[in-house]
Formats: C-alpha cells, structure tokens, sequence
C-alpha cells in the first residue's frame, strides 16, 4: 500500500530549510591548513620540516639583524656598541660600514664632485629607454634613444664634446647616403653609406674633430677608465652590452637560419664558439690578447674592450634564443610572407621578427640577467666591480678590516632588486604581447 | 611541342648579381667570405707582426719545461718538478672533477626543489620559491664567496674537535662522527683498501687496477642489470606478465661488488684529530667546498625552474588518463608524465651542465687551482706566454662543451617522443 501513497500524494516542501555555515572543520584558517599543509601524512612531514628551517634561519637572523648598528665609525666601534647594548655575547650587523661607504659602491672611485654625471646619465637612460619599452609614447621620441649612447658616453667619460659628435657624424653620414639612394639603390646606399662612414671614423673624423676642438674647445673634465668602478661600472658594461648585443644577436639568429651554406656555417661557428668557452676566458683575451689581434701600437679602453667582449658573449647567447623563437613559428608564416610577395627583409620586418621575438622575450631577458651579473667577472681582468673589488678595497681599510657578511649582503641586495625587476618586468611584457587566447 | 611561352634570352649583365635572386645569394656569400677571409689575415698578420716587435715567438715548447708550482689537490701525481703539461692535466683534472660533482648534486637538488616548488604544501613550495629566486637573482660568485666566508669564518679550528682532558667534552663533534667541518679543510672518511692490485704505469699516467678492477666490475653488473630487465620485458610481451626483477636488480647490483671490495679488505677511514690535524681521512680544501656548494646551489635553482617547467607541460589530461586507467601513481609518474616531462627538461638541462662547467673557472675566487688557475694562471704568468696559453685553455674548454652537450644530445634523441 505504500507504493500507492507515494505515488498518489507528491511530497513538496513548503518551507525553505535556513541556510546553515559549514562545519567549523570545513571553513577559514582551519580549513586553509587542512588543504594546505596537513592534507596527508606527508605534507604533515614537509610542514614540520618547513617550519624547522624556517626556525633555524631566523634564529640565526633575527637577532643578528634586530642588533644592527647603523652609526659607527669602524668595525670595532660597531662591536663595542653592540657588546654595550645587548651583552658581551650579542652578534650583530654592522651596517656601517654600508653608511660610510655606500658611495663607492655606487661609483667606484669616481671623483666625489661629478657624482651627478653617472646619475644623470642613468636617469636619462631611462627616459632613452621609454620609447622602446612603451609603444605608448610618440615614435619620435625614438631620436632620443638613438641619440643616448653619445650623451651617455660623453656624460660618463668627459672630455671633449667633439669625441661623441665625431662618432656621431659618422652615422649621419651613414643615414644621409642612405636615404638619399634610397629610392634608387637602396642596397648599394646601405653599403656605400657604411663604406663612408667607416673612412670617416678611420681617417678623416679624427682630423677634423680636433680641428674643431681647437678652434672651438667645450669640454667637461674627463673621467679615466680606472676611476670607474662598482654599480656604475657594472651598470655601464651591463646597459652597453645588452643594447647593442640585441641587434647583433638577431643578425646572428638570421644568419643561423639562413639558406646561403658560408654564412650559416660562419654564424655557427661564432656562436658555437663563444657559447663553449667561459666568459673569463674571452676576457682574458681582452685583456691580454686583444693588443696581440691588433696592429701594433694600438692600445684603446680596458673598460670598452671588456663590453665588445661581453657584447659578443651575449649576442651567441641570444642569437640562440631568437633562433628557438624563430623556429617555434609555424611554417605558414613564412609562407604568407612570400605569398604577399614581401621581399626577405620585409617579410623579416614585417612577420617574422615580431613574433619571434614575442616569443623569445623571456630567453632574451634571463640573458639581460645573466649577463649583468656576470658584469661582477670584469673583477679578473683588473676593473673595480662591486661585489669583489670594491668590497675588498672596502675591506682593505683598516677601519674596517674583517668584515664580512654586511658587504656581501648588502651588493647581493642590490643585485637581487636588478635582477627581479627585470624578471617581473618581462612577465608584464609576456602578458601584455599576448595574443593567443589559451 | 614548342615551349608555348619563349623563354627569355639568357643574358647576363653584372646587376643581375644584387638584383636577380639567383645570383644574389652567391654574390652576396663570396662578399662575405672574402671579408672574412681579409678579417682573419688582418688579424693573423698583426699578431705576427706583434709577436715579432715583442721578440716572442709562437709555440707550445714551454709545456714540457719545469713547473715548479705546487698544487695543493691533485688526482694524479705532480710535483714542483713536473712539467707544465702536468700541470695543465691536473688543472683539468680538477676542473672535471667539480663539473661533475657540480653536475650531479646540482641536478638532484634542482629535481627536488623543483618537485616540491610545485608540492601543494603551501609552506615547503613557498620556501622553495624563495630559494630559486634568491639564487637565480644574485651573481654565482657572490654564492661563492659567501659560502667560502661561511667555511673559513664560521667553521671551528681543527682544534675545537679535541676532547678537553678535564672533562673528555669536546667543543665541537663530527658529524655522524664520519664529518668535521673546520677553517681549513673539511675532513670526509677515505677509502682504501688493504690487497690493493697495485697499479699500471701507461706513461701519461698511471691506472690504478684496484679502483680499475671495481669500475669494471661496476661496468658488468650494469650489463647484467640491462640483460635481466630485457629478458624482463620479452616475458611481458610475451605472457603480459612481469616478473618480479627488483629483488634481482638490487642483487645484481650489490653483491658482485660487494664481493669484491671484501676481497680487497675495503675499509673506510674515519678522520681523526692527531696532533694539528686531522689525518686518515681526506682533507677536502675549503676552495673545493665552497666553489662545489656554491655551483650545485646555484645552479640547482635554475635546474628547479627547468624541471618544474617541463612537470607544468605535461598536460592534466596526461595524468588523469593514466588515473582512469587505473595507473597507480608511483606508474603513473614513471610511466607517462616523466618520460613526457624529459622531453621538454632534457636540452635546457644540458646547457646547464654546460654552464656549471664553464661557470667552474670562477675558481680563481677562492683560489681552487682548476684549468684556468693551473694553465691560464701560474703557467701563463710564469711563461708569459699569453697567447698560447689563452688559446689553449679556450680550446679545452670547447672540446669539453662539446663533448657534454654532443653526449646528452644522444641521449635527448634517445628519450624525446618518436615521430615521423
């Protein structure tokens, strides 16, 4: 009979059951944990042995750093304060050290009273830097990238304003050529312009420009090579290397995908070259060896032979990053550049390149990264950098003698803020050149 | 039949070699060659003309003149006497040596972290995310130097191992008591054993037969190991069975050599504080531990990232297959996503080995006389011969390049997915 009422008599429900909080095992913190860190009998194991060493370190730390001197004159000093304020047996960090001589770490020994000119040749860095990182702004800003390296140069290294200009007429005798055979023969201009820029540089700009200078001498005190040292240093060869290995890296990825047999084999040679030694190998050619490859009697800057070095360690490296970039596009794109009837430079310029280097970006950036840090290795070849030269020199003073950890941690910082920056940075880049809805 | 369109008359005039595509490639690599070819003359001319105004010559003779250096770690015998050939192979020697130490403990702490970067345990991923980016992002020779600070600063003297002999407590105890830490060196047990074969004199060097006979017996099980699992896999192809091959394996493996190192009276020795030092052991010089945690730490954080990039690609969809199909997960790991992930960590592997290797020649900061501090140090200082010794260094370091990456090319054409 049962069967029949079920059937014949529908339960509805007329009243709504109120709305009840989960079980408090299920909710807030405690669920959080459950998940998180006491799901299974491992994880329990993990978050022990997590929290163990996490409790080591700060053990160590905590009171290391919680005892920090910032105000002392020596590291005895920075001892005594400690040992006064929190007991004989204290440790603590004597920072210091970092207050009296943050200054050179920043520039080495650069002379105190031009400290501005590196400074503003950083922040006019940026602002060079602007118009190609942010498609934002007006393409005619881009003269002023162009433009820096002169400014850069001049404002780092002094002397004469003519050295730059000359340097730079050569270019705009490059540009001028060019454009003028550019309806014409544009391939004939390129190469004749750079033909006459070359002979510029090599024989008549250096004349000239000391005709000028004497006749019109502007000048700012000039900096030697060997005041330069620390962040400065490192930043200078860093920011150097890294713009002009850029162009060089794509040419040599191009030349590494190219059809015509000489050139593949000469790009792959270079690069498989300078990617199997170590990078102070090819310093040490530049430092010892260059004046042998050159012909006798020339000597130029240990500071610009170290940054063609590193400019050329660099560009192998990237070369092959753009190589993998170039080789992850599909093959249709290629296609429907020749289908367009774009000739191989447009169909580069146009299709190629811009996605392939869309996709190389976070390659290309780690080796931005791995190349600034390896600015610390110019230490080998003789030139202040800050995490071993400068820190020795600091060291070396008696004042404070037998300090360790503070420098150490201090340019490490430092690096750390560089270094993640441009790694957070190229993720930015990563999403917003997203075009893929995946 | 006549061609119905005429073909154009085959002329030739000299623009057509810039502006006539067939020609324009072959115009454009004889351009480039003979620029290179004057590139290389000109550069080929001048360091002939220098090395004549430096009355120097070019050749490799002061390779067989006396050294007279010490270096403090050797793997094959070298003295002051010895040549500077000796001392360019001891150099390499030990710069092999750190690269595959290095190598090793890099990569089993890079697949640790990397695994547990990616561990659902909120903790232990975060920890492990700061030690990959606190690495990645601080220069290798900072680690060096820090963790080189760390050995001579932080450690105790040999001394503070000794017992007081008022009270028998010593300062500081060793480590499983196998280990002890000091400013010096780091004291590790040593092996020998007591019927050594004695040993093989080749000329360049000579071959130890007892470390020989127990890497031959090694070889062998490994062959034996291959043949079980073969055998192995034919019955499963064949019945769809697998027998059971672990408890053979582990047999295999051990005992022969087991056997043999009883037979030999293998023994470890343990360090022991006698007088100043420690002795019985082997002293490893704080330069090799420094440099050795450093690159493995290092280069660990990058290989996290690499292995945990190539867990990440394997898609979902990969392991819940394997689920539905009733894969437990240790198979399910072994199986189907690892064999997959290799595929993607394989090459950028290599090239991590192949930067810890070069990344070796930081050496010179701790003073670890590898390659570059034994040829391209005290040898090119002493001889003054910079060009040879620059040359030569570059060029071992090249054929060591590219013997890794062609040997792990090998295998990352052995494991990536076949096909057509």
């Amino acid at each position: 009979m049962s069967d029949t009422h079920a059937q014949t008599t529908p339960f509805v429900r007329e009243t709504m059951v109120p709305q009840a909080p989960p079980p408090a095992g299920q909710t807030g913190a405690v669920r959080w944990l459950r998940q998180n860190l006491f799901s299974t009998w491992l994880n329990t194991i993990l978050t022990i042995a997590g929290l163990v060493a996490i409790f080591f370190l700060l053990r160590g730390l905590v009171p290391w750093l919680a005892h920090s001197v910032w105000n002392a004159n020596s590291l005895s000093e920075c001892r005594q304060i400690i040992a006064d304020r929190w007991g004989p047996d204290a440790t603590g960090a004597c920072w210091a050290v970092v207050r009296d001589r943050w200054t050179q770490w920043l520039f080495g020994f650069y002379p105190r009273e031009l400290y501005w000119r590196p400074v503003l040749a950083l922040a006019l860095m940026f602002v060079a830097a602007a118009p190609v990182l942010f498609p934002a702004l007006p393409r005619r800003l881009l003269v002023l990238s162009l433009l820096y390296p002169f400014v850069g140069f001049w404002l780092l290294w002094g002397g004469s304003i003519w050295t730059p200009v000359g340097g730079l007429v050569g270019f705009v005798i490059w540009y001028g050529v060019w454009t003028a055979l550019a309806s014409r023969a544009p391939f004939i201009g390129v190469v004749l312009g750079f033909l006459l820029a070359v002979f510029w540089w090599l024989f008549l700009g250096h004349d000239v420009m000391r005709l000028i200078s004497d006749t019109v001498p502007y000048g700012i005190q000039s900096v030697r090579s060997d005041r330069f040292g620390g962040f400065v240093l490192s930043l200078t060869i860093g920011v150097a290397a890294i713009a002009m290995s850029l162009p060089m890296g794509i040419a040599l990825a191009l030349g590494r995908q190219s059809d015509m047999f000489l050139i593949k084999t000469l790009c792959v040679g270079f690069i498989e070259f300078i990617r199997g030694v170590p990078l102070i190998t090819l310093l040490f050619t530049a430092s010892l060896l260059l004046n042998y490859f050159l012909p006798p009697g020339t000597s130029f800057d240990i500071i610009l032979r170290v940054i063609i070095m590193v400019t050329l360690f660099a560009a192998a490296y990237i070369a092959e990053v753009i190589r993998g970039g170039l080789a992850a596009l599909p093959r249709g794109q290629y296609e429907a550049g020749d289908a367009l009837g774009l000739n191989y430079f447009q169909a580069q310029r146009l299709i190629i390149l811009p996605q392939a280097l869309k996709i190389s970006i976070p390659g290309i950036v780690s080796t931005f990264i791995g190349l600034f840090k390896d600015t610390t290795l110019v230490i080998f070849v003789g030139l202040l950098d800050p995490l071993k030269g400068i820190t020795d020199a600091v060291r070396a003073s008696f004042d404070w003698k037998g300090i360790y950890w503070e420098p150490y941690i201090f340019v490490g910082s430092i690096f750390f803020l560089f270094c993640f920056g441009m790694s957070r940075y190229s993720m930015y880049l990563e999403r917003r050149l997203k075009r893929d809805h995946r | 039949m006549a061609d119905a369109v005429e073909r154009p008359k085959a002329s030739f005039r000299p623009s057509m070699l810039i502006y006539d595509t067939r020609y324009r490639s072959l115009t454009i690599q004889i351009v480039v060659f003979a620029l290179f070819l004057a590139g290389a003359a000109w550069l080929v001319d001048n360091t002939v003309r220098n090395l004549a105004v430096l009355g120097k010559t070019f050749d490799f003779g002061f390779l067989g003149q006396r050294a007279g250096y010490d270096i403090a770690q050797r793997l094959i015998p070298y003295s002051q006497n010895s040549t500077h050939a000796r001392a360019l192979l001891v150099g390499l020697l030990n710069t092999l040596l750190i690269a595959v130490l290095g190598c090793l403990a890099a990569t089993i702490i890079g697949v640790i972290v990397g695994v547990l970067r990616l561990s659902s345990n909120w903790i232990v991923a975060r920890l492990m995310a700061v030690y990959v980016e606190i690495f990645r992002n601080v220069p290798l020779l900072l680690w060096i130097l820090l963790i080189y600070t760390v050995f001579t600063e932080a450690s105790p003297a040999p001394n503070a191992f000794r017992p007081d002999p008022t009270t028998g407590e010593a300062d500081r105890s060793m480590l499983l008591g196998l280990f002890a830490v000091t400013n010096r060196y780091t004291a590790i047990p040593g092996m020998s054993v007591e019927h050594g074969l004695g040993a093989l004199d080749l000329g360049l060097f000579t071959l130890n037969l007892t470390f020989a006979a127990i890497v031959g017996v090694l070889i062998l099980s490994f062959v034996a190991r291959a043949l079980v699992l073969r055998h192995a896999a034919a019955v499963q192809e064949a019945t769809g069975r697998r027998p059971r091959t672990w408890w053979k394996s582990a047999l295999i493996l051990i005992l022969p050599v087991a056997i043999v190192l009883f037979a030999l009276g293998f023994h470890l020795n343990v360090p022991e504080l006698r007088g100043f030092n420690f002795v019985e052991g082997v002293n490893v010089s704080n330069s090799f531990m420094a440099l050795w945690l450093a690159l493995s730490l290092y280069t660990g954080a990058f290989i996290a990232e690499i292995v945990r990039a190539g867990i990440l690609a394997v898609s979902r969809g990969q392991s819940e297959a394997a689920f539905a199909l009733g894969l437990r997960p240790r198979r399910t790991m072994s199986l189907v996503i690892l064999p997959q992930a290799l595929r993607v960590i394989i090459p950028p592997l290599i090239s991590q080995f192949l930067n810890l290797t070069k990344n070796s020649s930081l050496a010179i900061a701790v003073g670890y006389l590898d390659l570059r501090g034994t040829l391209g140090g005290i040898t090119l200082n002493q001889t003054g011969r910079e060009l040879e010794c620059v040359l030569l260094m570059m060029l071992i370091y090249l054929m060591i390049s590219l013997i890794i990456s062609g040997g792990m090319n090998v295998y990352n054409s052995r494991v990536k997915l076949k096909e057509r």
